[in-house]
């Protein structure tokens, strides 16, 4: 950064202005003929949902693991261990920060922020509200799918970076699996694409929008959806290496698989990245099949509820609900299924998940043609 | 394991299906490396260190390195008195307490050739087959763990909690019980606690269907262990193995049927063994599934020794213990079946000392684990873990 933007940077602040003065002030920071104070701007709001989705989406994998095996979880941090998540960090946060010396220092500590950057970078993309996205792309589909990708350049980092076996074992087995797994993800997503003729993420939504709510949803769009929406969903599962596709963090084989070597912030960090994956995919498959922002209730005669319940207030709720109600799936599962092997993870993905991902997109294509 | 000849194998893994042995996957030669797998890992259930040789995920020698649990169990034994025996016995196979006192007693009692009250017998068999229930609920659970299904470990841990508090209501003790003692018991048992055994066997019926319906039912849960690590009953006879392992292997050989002791010929139990409906005979889902249907048979025993239990009226329950023991010169190996397998002490005595002369353990977990370098040749890390669980050590009784 250079002198100048940083005294344009700092001197509403330091002189005690309004917030407002002061975010005026990043508005017209351009760094280089790049409108940088308005990226920093929408970045501020993103990350604080990422980081409110995934502290509570922590403390619920939490409380609900407790309530399938009978158990009650955290209850000592806050009412009803709520805190329980911000202890956690404060307790990372002091944790001593170890490099073991064999390790490669540099892919050891770039790694973990490789992983988180490539994360949360798909917020940016994610329409909460009609009124509210971060960076409204007209690729936004498209770079959803691509940003994510990056998480495997920090897994296998951090996982060679490490000097350990089991560390290395796991970022080899993450690698295969992400890579694999993209192709039967981004073959569901785009059926969703063509259903919307778009990869406007925004312009979706917009499209799935209509007083008969749930039914305008792509989802219903046409006889096959769901099984582009069911791929998807597997797939997503392996990608933010949820059981039971956790090979690469395998806890009974691998010791944790790529973190394995990460102690204190670094590991939370890892941690943290894992979580804000699979919020990610969870909105990404309810914006594309779930109508993402658009309140699923429909007009019933004179009862509006579909008016009721839609507007950038409200948007923001069906997103994050049905999002959450995705996390909470996510977690089912892993409470309820042993892991896949290995080589059955592959055979899942290539001779179950692709051809028929595959079927899909003609279904799909022909669907769109026939039916206009 | 440097001087490994593997010149020429590559990259390959096997299974046995009846009795060859068929190459699934063959790869070009590559660079092997050794990968020391414990005595810290999640899945070697406790201190086991297993130096494998892997190529890339594909282990093509595995070698179980032991001793990192060894307390000299049999030179303390040399130098205590005969019931002093009896608290290290619980510390063997430390998840089935009641089974090792058990095998223990009736082996000196063997020796001592002494009459034992025909209720002691039945508390003893009561104790014992809670205790294997125990013992199995947590072989189950930690196999799930291994497979990576968490959950059921916990439904286990919490039926198993039941049968602690009712061994705890019994001994005093949780888990170390020093509860059967030479020729008796330590207490009778409490005023109500056949009707709580009772309650928990009632309890305990839909439960494990419960568990059966969550894993081994379980799609994935057949897909890890069906096939996996299989062993011929032929080869699981030579390498001595015992208990649910060789039953696992189709071989219906049972100590309380083919050795008979205690009350137990008196009893009614069948001895399940896989009939290759469910899976093949031999593989890890044969012995998990032995250990299932066993916990049913062992709640039958426990409900008609319930049923037969001699009146409380005049009973004591240390009545047939030796003031002091002290038995003729000579020898003698006792046995019993345990959760994991034979439990077998030989025990010499000089007919001078009051203390044994020689007490060896033949522990069932030790011999059942000696065929880990047969069973783990050719087969993926997952699988590896997998073979482990289903062989279900305790690390306590196998360095001792």
């Amino acid at each position: 950064m250079s002198s100048t933007a940083l005294s344009q940077f700092s001197i509403p602040f330091l002189m005690g202005n309004s917030l407002n003065a002061w975010s005026e002030a990043l508005a017209g920071f351009y760094l280089f003929g790049l409108p940088l104070g308005l990226v920093i701007i929408a970045a501020i709001p993103l990350v604080f949902i990422a980081l409110y989705s995934l502290t509570y989406g922590v403390y619920g994998e939490r409380k609900i693991s407790a309530f399938m095996q009978d158990r009650l979880g955290p209850m000592e941090v806050g009412k009803w261990g709520i805190l329980q998540t911000i202890a956690d960090i404060l307790k990372l946060l002091q944790k001593e920060d170890i490099v073991p010396t064999s390790a490669d220092k540099f892919l050891f500590v770039v790694g973990p922020g490789i992983l988180f950057v490539g994360s949360f970078l798909a917020f940016a993309v994610l329409p909460f509200s009609p009124a509210f996205i971060g960076a409204n792309l007209n690729v936004g589909l498209f770079y959803a799918i691509g940003i994510v990708a990056i998480e495997v350049v920090g897994i296998l980092a951090a996982g060679w970076g490490s000097n350990n076996k089991w560390s290395l074992y796991g970022a080899v087995r993450s690698v295969a699996q992400i890579v694999s797994y993209e192709i039967p993800a981004a073959i569901a997503l785009l059926c969703g694409a063509m259903m919307a003729g778009t990869l406007d993420m925004q312009k979706i939504n917009i499209l799935q929008s209509g007083s008969y709510g749930f039914a305008h949803f792509y989802l219903f769009h046409s006889p096959i959806a769901w099984l582009p929406f069911l791929i998807y969903f597997i797939a997503s599962l392996a990608e933010v290496n949820r059981a039971p596709f956790d090979i690469p963090e395998a806890e009974s084989e691998l010791v944790a698989g790529y973190f394995t070597e990460y102690t204190g912030m670094k590991f939370a960090v890892i941690f943290l990245a894992e979580y804000g994956s699979m919020f990610m995919v969870s909105a990404i498959i309810s914006i594309v099949f779930l109508g993402g922002w658009n309140s699923p209730l429909p007009n019933i005669g004179s009862v509006a509820l579909n008016d009721w319940t839609n507007g950038p207030v409200w948007g923001a709720f069906w997103i994050i609900t049905k999002g959450f109600f995705f996390i909470f799936v996510q977690m089912w599962l892993r409470w309820t299924l042993p892991r896949l092997r290995v080589d059955q993870l592959m055979y899942l993905c290539w001779k179950v998940l692709t051809p028929f991902a595959f079927i899909s997109f003609v279904l799909t294509a022909i669907w769109e043609i026939c039916i206009p | 394991m440097q001087e490994l000849d593997t010149a020429g194998l590559g990259s390959v893994r096997v299974t046995r299906q009846s009795d060859k042995v068929v190459i699934l996957e063959k790869d070009l030669v590559t660079e092997q490396m050794v990968l020391a797998m414990g005595p810290q890992h999640p899945s070697t259930h406790g201190v086991l260190k297993l130096e494998c040789l892997t190529d890339g995920e594909v282990i093509t020698e595995a070698e179980p390195c032991l001793g990192y649990l060894h307390r000299c169990f049999e030179k303390c034994c040399e130098n205590v008195d005969y019931p002093a025996v009896v608290p290290y016995t619980d510390r063997l196979d430390y998840l089935a307490g009641m089974n090792s006192e058990f095998a223990y007693a009736i082996t000196v009692e063997k020796l001592l050739d002494i009459e034992i009250p025909r209720r002691v017998e039945f508390i003893r068999v009561i104790v014992a087959e809670l205790n294997r229930i125990a013992s199995h609920l947590v072989a189950i659970g930690t196999y799930g763990i291994d497979l990576g299904a968490f959950t059921p470990f916990l439904f286990c841990f919490r039926d198993r909690e039941i049968i602690l508090g009712l061994l705890e209501w019994a001994s005093g003790a949780r888990m170390l019980y020093n509860y059967i003692w030479i020729g008796g018991l330590a207490y009778d048992v409490p005023a109500d606690f056949l009707k709580r055994v009772r309650e928990f066997v009632t309890y305990f019926r839909p439960k494990a269907l419960e568990l059966s319906n969550l894993l081994t039912e379980n799609e994935i849960f057949v897909k890890r262990t069906w096939g996996i690590g299989i062993m011929p009953a032929d080869v699981a006879v030579n390498y001595g193995w015992s208990g649910p392992m060789l039953r696992g292997s189709g071989v219906k050989w049972d100590l309380r049927r083919n050795d008979p002791y205690s009350i137990y010929p008196e009893l009614d139990f069948k001895v399940p063994v896989p009939d290759g409906k469910y899976s093949i005979i031999g593989d890890c889902l044969s012995r998990h599934l032995v250990r299932a249907w066993e916990m049913d048979e062992s709640l039958k025993i426990i409900e008609q020794c319930i049923d037969k239990m001699p009146s409380a009226e005049g009973f004591n329950s240390r009545s047939a213990i030796p003031k002091r023991i002290r038995p003729k010169a000579g020898e003698v190996y006792g046995r019993a079946e345990n959760p994991r397998g034979e439990l077998g002490f030989y025990i010499e005595s000089d007919g001078k000392s009051t203390k044994p002369l020689r007490c060896k353990a033949r522990s069932s977990c030790f011999v059942n684990l000696s065929a880990m370098k047969d069973l783990s040749k050719g087969q993926l890390i997952p699988d590896l873990v997998a073979i482990i669980g289903s062989i279900d050590i305790v690390l306590g009784e196998v360095d001792r």
